[in-house]
């Protein structure tokens, strides 16, 4: 180890004894004879530069970026239209839908009105033709009861005539017991 | 061992000499051309296609150019977009000399005071300029901010004056102290790894490897500071305060 360290801290002394003797020597820098042709040259090259980036290089890019935004902004533009577009054809859609909408619950109400009244009629209808049969009904009931009674008070009559007969031996006259009959009924009633 | 210094050295590769002033074409210049070649080879090249969905380097070209066009717009307003392509040309020349000088053997232009000092000095004097053209004396208000009392005038306004003036010195001075800091401290610690042999050899090569990264942040960091700085003067000449 000591033997490699040896020629290192020497190379570190020459190294900055050099540099030393360099800045002791004067910087390359302050050396005034050298002035001249610096700045003649800087300001040749300078200018050929000034001169290459404003009529060469500057336009070349400026125009490529001019119709990159140019183009971008058309596009944007292009995008705008279409998206008012979109959405005026969406609203025309809504509007379309929503009138549609309207007219077929107007139709379903008109309908349902129809069915309501159609209903109704019939409804109608058949509570009048019930009504009528049940009066048809009733008369034939009245009919058949009036009918009865009739056959009763007949019956009644011949029944009183065959009882008198019976007991005394004699029947009664028609007449007489048929008021008879029909004051006990008129009674019973 | 290697200078560390030595990077930073100008060798002139083409004398040239103009009326008895100094016009070498040296190092220095050579990279300030290639990095002029680079950025315009990097934004014609990747903009070649104009394609509407960009690729990666189309990408990228559409990146720097957004990027520096919203620093503009965000510290300068509607007035800075004339001066877009100075800030955009201002800031891939930083950028793309920080970056180059990252090449191993490659020089950094903009770790040279001179050239960073040239840079902030024309910012300097422009945006004065610019303030003068736009409001005339007016400008002189600058140096007095309103709602100040009227005893602090005297004290302050010389630290307004002074503050502006210290400007150019700042923005060169940050930018050349970080291009040559960082370009050292990656010499001095290469310089360590051969002589401190295979066993110690691996720490500062560990060291190097991290500095390295660090010096593409701070390429980037001091390329935006420098930009940045140079829109918000130049917000201060259009709007005063």
């Amino acid at each position: 180890m000591r033997t490699t360290k040896i020629p290192a801290l020497l190379g570190l002394v020459a190294a900055t004894v050099a540099a030393g003797d360099a800045v002791a020597a004067g910087l390359p820098q302050l050396d005034h004879t050298t002035f001249s042709p610096q700045v003649i040259w800087l300001a040749i090259s300078f200018a050929v530069l000034y001169v290459l980036m404003t009529r060469v290089a500057l336009p070349r890019v400026g125009e490529v970026l001019d119709e990159r935004a140019h183009r971008i902004s058309e596009s944007l533009r292009t995008a705008e239209t279409l998206k008012g577009e979109a959405e005026a054809a969406a609203a025309a859609y809504e509007k379309a839908l929503a009138e549609a909408r309207a007219q077929a619950h107007e139709v379903i109400q008109e309908v349902r009105e129809r069915m309501a009244e159609e209903t109704g009629r019939r409804q109608k209808e058949l509570d009048e033709r019930l009504s009528a049969e049940v009066a048809e009904a009733e008369a034939r009931i009245a009919e058949a009861h009036k009918q009865a009674m009739a056959e009763v008070r007949t019956m009644a009559v011949e029944v009183t005539q065959a009882a008198s007969e019976r007991l005394i031996g004699e029947a009664l006259d028609a007449k007489a017991v048929g008021a008879a009959v029909d004051d006990a009924l008129k009674e019973a009633r | 061992m290697a200078n560390p210094l030595k990077q930073f050295e100008i060798n002139t590769i083409v004398p040239i000499h103009l009326g008895g002033v100094d016009a070498s074409f040296t190092n220095a210049a050579l990279f300030m051309v290639l990095t002029v070649a680079v950025v315009t080879l990097f934004l014609t090249l990747s903009m070649r296609g104009r394609a509407l969905i960009p690729g990666r380097w189309q990408s990228m070209a559409e990146l720097a150019y957004d990027f520096i066009a919203n620093m503009v717009r965000d510290n300068v307003g509607n007035e800075g977009r004339r001066y877009f392509p100075f800030i955009f040309s201002l800031f891939m020349f930083i950028l793309f000399a920080n970056l180059i000088g990252l090449i191993p053997y490659a020089f950094t232009f903009t770790s040279h005071i001179i050239v960073t000092f040239a840079m902030a000095i024309f910012v300097f004097v422009g945006v004065t300029v610019i303030g003068f053209v736009r409001h005339g004396l007016h400008f002189f208000t600058f140096f007095a901010p309103s709602g100040v009392p009227v005893v602090m005038a005297p004290l302050l306004i010389p630290i307004e004056i002074l503050s502006y003036l210290s400007r150019p010195v700042s923005l060169s001075i940050r930018l050349f102290a970080n291009m040559m800091a960082g370009h050292t401290m990656l010499k001095v610690f290469a310089g360590f790894v051969v002589p401190l042999g295979l066993l110690g050899g691996w720490a500062p090569l560990a060291v190097n490897v991290a500095l390295t990264g660090f010096e593409f942040l701070v390429a980037f960091l001091q390329a935006y500071v420098f930009t940045v700085l140079t829109c918000l003067y130049l917000n201060d000449a259009i709007h005063l305060h």
